[in-house]
């Protein structure tokens, strides 16, 4: 029984918690990579290729040996046995080609950035002088960069291999021909996913430092990934894992950028080896741009058919994707993460995928926020808004005759997937409502009307994603190299505090403070009395860290199943102190009793005491109150939700401005609404960012033309609106806590939102599609060739307009319509 | 080599210096002042934005030698020492300004690898305008990247800071 005069403790999953990790961070005690050094500790630069294609004919390190404050110098062929190959751990089909990819390139690079030499020095200046020094000779080779160019064949990235084709990957479900064969209506569209930069603000870093004599070394990372790094690095350089702990400090973002084993990190390990000195690296933003992955880069040509009413009847996906020069960690599993997603929320009879993967003489591709999903979650939701404009039914209308309804789940899907729970009406229902859709569509009748030099356009993206990598079977189905399980440890102090270790590894989600929730909750402790550890393989040597929100769904679960365990383990040594027997004893908001005899209790915290002391416990019983959980997920959980945009677009300069942005997502259980909100917020903005603002450029020789953050447009605060969210709430049946994830959700859902809304404005003047992003000046191109009449037919496979600032610039550009010009600065943007 | 003297955060340093040194990488490799963060290489992003005589600058793009004689404000000054009233929160925020407290609050930061420069920039908008619009709030940050947080929360974090200090002044 509760003493009624005692404060009951709150319970804190659900409530906006202000989150533990700020104190550090908003004044500035914090620990990112490039703020640790250790005595001794000497900095590494790295010389980089000029050229896509090259053959190396030499590399001379003397000249920077010579100059003064330099340590060491090497070329690729001098490290090349000990560097080894940088891994790729997803080969997605048997024969998929798998070139060798050495971090420091010997015979020959294959994009720009690719590293040819290091230099160590005593400080950062004079180790970037020293690559003046070194002398480097090219044998020019000749770049592909376009995909379907790099298809021919004529010009091979990896001469070795014979061609450019890395794997073709199908998959089907349904017989698609009988789907199409018999169909109303077809509608055919090609998409271009663009490359982009993912951008986390903190550069990476590593710092490596050794204890030679015993052969261990400590190597601390800007990753989001400590735990797989550590067993990379091990694979790859022969390390035993015993004497080698990766820390990730404080981790400044990541998207995905920092989901990989970079050549940096191994060459700064096997230089602290050889030098038996520690060893730093940072990277530039200008150098990151080269030398860290990219994300998106498809070609999607996709297929919808429908009946006349509108319900769908078969889907056919052709994908290419840019894998870049080499692979990297998981760069040929993203497009096929995507292929499960294409169908979305929708009933059909078939679907048919097939992806192509093509190397180019680009930067590698990898995940990136979202990884296969936002792109298949656009080609999808682009595809029922043409689909809804080749019927001449409402959008939202051709939506709700097609998604699965919240009867009918669990649903297996045409992809195979069995979605556990959702509910799209709800959402649905509630988003219209908040964005005040039939006066929206009101105004824009009237704009269209009296022909308004400043159109609206609504948006629509009725999307769902996977969340949770993953269960460890179905990554094993699909040929990935590990599995998804998550650990934890939940320990009780001898204080009665709460330490909680996982397997999770933070850069900005709020693990911390959300753990902290989980743990206060199960456990009926305040949420003040949790600590939460992560990061450091040392501290927490069981992990498979933070990326395809995965970490509550697969870390949290396991976090709340080992306070779960240690409440039973507690149980044992409760009864022994009451004098009790287990089965009579019940566990309540922190506190033993003993059914039938209301006065006799004891606390978690008197019994973490007990159990510590250990003068009088159970036979049979180890002294202790710490669980280990290693937490595998029988599903992924499928997060959903409907998000609207409504956008104005001036016909005149083509500049879209975003005036309202809706969405109601479905997370499932929440457990800190604000950092939710936060998830979502910036998810959107990613998105929104590849809808209209970022693209990676490259000209025909292979050279980053957006290659600074000068040229790549990443939004700043005037470039965005402020959002209005809002959650539907029903819980995932896949994991005793009933959450689903949210790290990707904004991202995922906003691009499509984004785009149709632009289409939408102008499709009443002849504007059928605009590639991404849709800068003024494409905007202002397209409206330019419809008035002409001059658009093609289809509108959607004519080649991509050139870049806004670097493409050829036909005499009829108008001078205005710059990506600069989007942030509606006199001052220019973000200078 | 030059010699400067320079004061920042109350304490004065004086330091030779290459003519080439970059502030930011005085302050941080120098006198280990590390509260400051470096984004990028073209004066984008704005995490090493600090205070220079009392407005905002990028310390990435001004060399050591022209803080000669300057005083200067980083984040970790501006966490102790604010007079006004903040959030009493079990005594961690004791001295914190009030856009520290609501930048805590507003869930305005994720990462927070951008923080220390978008509320320093914060400071100096403030400082400028103590009652901004969103607009305002927003052309005054241009200058600052954030990746994470999609800048809602950073508004709605100046914002209230704001409210905050107009009370306490």
């Amino acid at each position: 029984m509760t003493d009624l005069a005692e404060p009951t403790r709150t319970p804190s999953v659900g409530q906006p918690l202000h989150r533990k990790e700020d104190a550090r961070l908003v004044t500035g005690q914090t620990r990112w990579t490039d703020n640790l050094t250790a005595p001794g500790t000497l900095h590494m630069a790295v010389l980089r290729s000029p050229m896509a294609h090259a053959g190396i004919t030499r590399v001379d390190t003397a000249p920077a040996l010579d100059q003064p404050g330099v340590i060491a110098a090497f070329s690729g062929a001098d490290l090349a046995d000990e560097l080894g190959s940088l891994p790729c751990a997803w080969p997605v089909t048997a024969d998929m080609v798998h070139p060798d990819h050495p971090p420091l390139a010997v015979a020959e690079v294959r994009y720009v950035g690719d590293a040819v030499a290091v230099v160590v020095a005593r400080d950062r200046y004079t180790a970037a002088d020293a690559l003046e020094h070194i002398v480097a000779d090219y044998e020019p080779l000749p770049a592909v960069v376009d995909m379907e160019a790099a298809l021919a064949d004529e010009v091979l990235v990896h001469a070795g291999k014979g061609t450019n084709t890395c794997f073709v990957w199908p998959f089907a479900g349904g017989d698609i021909d009988a789907a199409f064969d018999g169909a109303d209506v077809v509608v055919e569209r090609r998409f271009v996913q663009q490359r982009l930069i993912p951008t986390a603000i903190e550069p990476r870093a590593v710092l490596v430092e050794p204890v030679a004599a015993a052969g261990e070394y400590t190597v601390y990372s800007a990753t989001q990934i400590p735990h797989i790094l550590r067993l990379m690095l091990a694979l790859t350089t022969g390390i035993s894992e015993g004497k080698l702990r990766v820390v990730a400090p404080d981790v400044g973002g990541g998207f995905g950028s920092k989901l990989n084993v970079y050549a940096e990190e191994v060459i700064a390990l096997v230089l602290a080896k050889r030098l038996g000195r520690p060893i730093k690296w940072t990277e530039s933003r200008s150098e990151g741009y080269q030398a860290t992955i990219h994300g998106r880069d498809q070609i999607q040509d996709v297929a919808i058919a429908a009946h006349a009413d509108g319900r769908i009847r078969g889907l056919r996906v052709d994908l290419k994707a840019d894998m870049g020069a080499y692979l990297q960690l998981v760069t040929p599993g993203v497009p096929i993460l995507g292929a499960f997603m294409f169908p979305a929320i929708y009933k059909m009879d078939a679907y048919d995928f097939r992806c192509t993967g093509v190397f180019t003489t680009k930067t590698p591709t990898d995940a990136y926020r979202g990884a296969g999903r936002p792109e298949a979650t656009f080609a999808i939701e682009r595809l029922m808004d043409e689909l809804a404009v080749e019927l001449g039914v409402d959008p939202m209308e051709l939506r709700r005759r097609n998604w699965i309804t919240h009867e009918e789940f669990p649903y297996t899907t045409v992809a195979g997937l069995t979605y556990d729970s959702g509910n799209y009406e709800a959402a649905t229902d509630k988003a219209m409502a908040m964005f005040d859709y039939d006066g929206l569509r009101r105004e824009q009748a009237e704009r269209r009307e009296r022909n308004d030099r400043v159109q609206l356009g609504i948006g629509i993206s009725t999307y769902t994603e996977m969340c949770g990598l993953a269960p460890s079977r179905v990554l094993g189905s699909l040929s990935y190299g590990a599995g998804g399980w998550e650990a934890a440890t939940v320990r009780v102090t001898p204080t009665g505090k709460i330490e909680v270790v996982t397997g999770t590894s933070p850069h900005g989600q709020g693990h911390v403070t959300c753990w902290s929730q989980i743990a206060a909750d199960a456990l009926g402790v305040a949420f003040e009395d949790v600590e939460v550890l992560h990061g450091d393989t040392q501290v927490s040597p069981m992990g498979m860290d933070t990326y395809g929100s995965r970490s509550l769904v697969v870390g949290g679960v396991a976090v709340q199943q080992a306070a779960e365990k240690v409440i039973e383990k507690a149980k044992r040594f409760a009864a022994h102190l009451l004098e009790a027997s287990e089965d009579d004893i019940d566990f309540s908001d922190g506190t033993f009793t003993v059914r039938g005899s209301p006065e006799a209790t004891t606390t978690i915290q008197d019994v973490a005491l007990a159990v510590f002391a250990a003068h009088d416990y159970p036979e049979g019983l180890e002294p202790d109150l710490t669980s280990d959980v290693v937490f595998d997920p029988e599903n992924f959980s499928f997060p959903h939700g409907t998000h609207l945009c409504a956008i104005e677009v001036d016909t005149e300069t083509g500049r879209s401005v975003i005036r309202s942005y809706v969405c109601v997502d479905d997370v499932g259980r929440v457990i800190n609404p604000q950092i939710v909100e936060g998830q979502v917020h910036g998810g959107i903005a990613q998105g929104i960012a590849q809808a209209l603002y970022e693209e990676a450029v490259y000209d025909d020789a292979g050279n980053l033309v957006t290659g600074t953050l000068v040229d790549y447009f990443v939004p700043g605060a005037p470039d965005l609106p402020s959002f209005t969210t809002g959650r539907t709430e029903t819980p995932a049946t896949s994991n005793a806590l009933g959450v689903k994830g949210v790290g990707e959700a904004g991202t995922i859902a906003s691009t499509p939102a984004v785009v149709n809304a632009v289409l939408d404005a102008l499709r009443h003047l002849g504007v059928t599609d605009i590639a991404m992003p849709c800068s003024p000046e494409r905007v202002w191109r397209a409206l330019h060739d419809a008035r002409e009449g001059a658009t093609q037919a289809s509108g959607t496979v004519a080649s991509r307009p050139p870049h806004p600032e670097y493409g050829e610039s036909p005499p009829q550009a108008p001078a205005i319509a710059t990506q600069a010009d989007l942030s509606g600065l006199d001052e220019g943007g973000q200078q | 080599m030059p010699t400067i003297s320079v004061k920042i955060d109350g304490t004065t340093y004086r330091d030779d210096v290459e003519a080439r040194l970059l502030f930011v990488h005085y302050l941080r490799d120098r006198l280990g002042l590390t509260g400051t963060n470096i984004g990028c290489d073209t004066s984008n992003c704005g995490a090493c934005t600090v205070l220079v005589d009392g407005h905002s600058a990028k310390s990435c793009t001004m060399l050591a030698v022209q803080a000669d004689g300057c005083e200067v404000q980083t984040i970790e000054g501006l966490a102790r020492g604010w007079a006004g009233a903040s959030e009493p929160e079990g005594g961690q925020q004791d001295g914190w300004h009030p856009l520290q407290t609501a930048f805590h609050t507003e869930h305005g930061l994720q990462c927070g690898y951008c923080t220390p420069g978008m509320i320093m920039a914060s400071v100096d908008l403030l400082a400028d305008n103590p009652d901004p619009s969103e607009d305002e709030i927003r052309h005054g940050l241009e200058g600052n990247l954030c990746r994470c947080t999609g800048y809602h929360n950073i508004v709605k974090a100046v914002h209230a800071a704001a409210t905050q200090m107009k009370a306490g002044a």
